[in-house]
C-alpha cells in the first residue's frame, strides 16, 4: 500500500467534499476511486469500513474520512482528512447563507442539480457493481470460486440481509450484526 | 449577531444528535427539527425546510450543510463553528478509536470471519442506498440518459469521477435552459 502525505490526505478530502452533491453516500464512488486507484487500502478493508461506517454514530462522509486519514496518517492524518472533508461545506454554507431565498430559487441552481441527481444514482450503481464483483470475487473472477463455500456464504448474506431491509424494515446495524454473527458461524463450519 | 449565551447550548446540541444518529445526513433531520424548533425554538419550521433545500443542492454531507446553517442562523459564524464542531466530534472520536483497536484485533480469526459476513451485508446496504438515491431522482428520459452515462463512463473508464461531476452538472444545466426556452416559445 502506497504511503500518503498529510497534505495529500487534507487536498483528497477537500476535493470529495467540494465536488459532492447529495450527501454522504453520494461520497462513495469518489473516495472507492480515489482510494483504489491510489492503492492507498486493499477493496476488503474498504468495504469493511462501509460496514462499520454504517453501524458508528455520525455522517458517513465523516465517519469514512477519519477512518482513512487515520489508517493513512494517524492521529493527525485523521483529523486532516476530516477537516478536508468539512471545510467546503462550510464555507459554501456560510456564502449561500447570505442569499439563501434566491439560491433555492435559482434556475442555474435548479438546471445543476437536474443533472447531479442522476450523475449521483449512475456513479453509485457502478460503484455498487465494484463492490459486488470485489466481495464476491476478492482474489479476481475464477470458476474454481464456485466449488467452494465462501461464495454461497456471501451470496445468502447479501440475499439475507436485502430481505431484512427491505421487507422487514429492520436497521443497518441489525444487518451488520447479523452479517458478522453470520459470518463467523459460516467462516468455523466451512473452515474458509 | 444573536444570542452570545445559544453558543454551548448549540454546541451541546448538535454533540448529542452526531452521538445518537446512525445512518448518516438524512437521518440527522427530523432529529435537528425537534431540538431546533419544538425543544430550543430558536427557528421556525419553515427555517428548517429551506434549510435542508439549501443542504441539498450544496456540496458536502447533509449533516455537515445543516449544522453550518441552522448554527449561523441561530448565532452567527460562531454559531456554525459550534453547530458543526458538535455534529462531527462524536463521529470523529468514535471511528478513531475504533480505526485503532482494529488494527489490533484484525489478526484474530474469528474477526475475520466475522469481516467476511459483514462484506457480504454491506453489499445489501449499498443496494439499499442506490435504491433510496434512484427514487430521489428526477424520472425523465434526461435523466436517465445523464445516468446511464456517468454509470458506464465510471465503470467503463478510469475518468476521474470530478470531472463526470461537472460534465454531467453542465449537462444539466444546458438542457434545463434549452426546455426551459422551448418552453417559453410555445407560449
Amino acid at each position: 500500500m502506497t504511503e500518503v502525505s498529510l497534505l495529500t490526505l487534507f487536498f483528497t478530502f477537500f476535493k470529495i467534499g467540494l465536488f459532492t452533491f447529495g450527501g454522504g453516500y453520494a461520497m462513495l464512488p469518489f473516495i472507492q476511486q480515489e482510494v483504489m486507484q491510489n492503492n492507498w487500502l486493499e477493496e476488503a478493508t474498504f468495504v469493511n469500513f462501509v460496514g462499520i461506517s454504517e453501524s458508528s454514530p455520525g455522517p458517513f462522509a465523516i465517519n469514512i474520512a477519519t477512518f482513512i486519514g487515520m489508517e493513512k496518517g494517524g492521529w493527525l492524518g485523521s483529523a486532516l482528512a476530516t477537516l478536508g472533508v468539512v471545510l467546503p461545506s462550510f464555507i459554501v454554507i456560510l456564502i449561500v447563507a447570505q442569499f439563501y431565498l434566491k439560491f433555492k430559487e435559482s434556475r442555474i441552481v435548479s438546471g445543476v442539480m437536474s443533472g447531479l441527481k442522476p450523475a449521483a444514482v449512475g456513479l453509485i450503481a457502478a460503484a455498487v457493481i465494484t463492490m459486488v464483483i470485489e466481495v464476491l470475487f476478492p482474489a479476481g473472477f475464477s470458476w474454481n470460486l464456485f466449488a467452494g463455500a465462501q461464495i454461497y456464504v456471501s451470496l445468502a448474506i447479501f440475499a439475507l440481509g436485502l430481505w431484512l431491509l427491505l421487507k422487514m424494515k429492520k436497521h443497518p446495524i441489525f444487518i451488520i450484526c447479523v452479517s458478522a454473527v453470520l459470518g463467523i458461524a459460516a467462516g468455523y463450519i466451512f473452515g474458509l | 449577531m444573536k444570542n452570545k449565551d445559544r453558543l454551548l447550548p448549540l454546541f451541546l446540541t448538535f454533540l448529542k444528535i452526531g452521538a445518537f444518529t446512525f445512518g448518516g445526513g438524512y437521518a440527522m433531520i427530523p432529529l435537528i427539527q425537534k431540538e431546533v424548533t419544538e425543544n430550543r425554538k430558536w427557528l421556525s419550521d419553515e427555517d428548517i425546510l429551506n434549510i435542508v433545500a439549501i443542504a441539498e443542492s450544496t456540496p458536502g454531507p447533509i449533516a455537515i450543510n445543516s449544522a453550518t446553517f441552522v448554527g449561523y442562523m441561530t448565532c452567527g459564524v460562531m454559531g456554525s463553528v459550534a453547530a458543526t464542531l458538535g455534529v462531527v466530534l462524536p463521529a470523529f472520536i468514535f471511528i478513531a478509536l475504533i480505526s485503532l483497536l482494529l488494527q489490533n484485533i484484525m489478526d484474530i480469526q474469528a474477526v475475520q470471519y466475522a469481516f467476511m459476513g459483514i462484506r457480504a451485508g454491506v453489499l445489501a446496504l449499498v443496494v439499499k442506498a442506490l435504491i433510496s438515491m434512484y427514487k430521489q431522482c428526477p424520472k425523465n428520459p434526461v435523466a436517465y440518459v445523464i445516468a446511464g452515462l456517468a454509470f458506464a463512463v465510471s465503470l467503463l473508464t478510469d475518468i476521474s469521477i470530478l470531472y463526470v461531476i461537472i460534465g454531467c452538472a453542465v449537462l444539466g444545466l444546458v438542457t434545463s435552459m434549452v426546455m426551459k426556452k422551448k418552453e417559453a416559445e410555445a407560449k
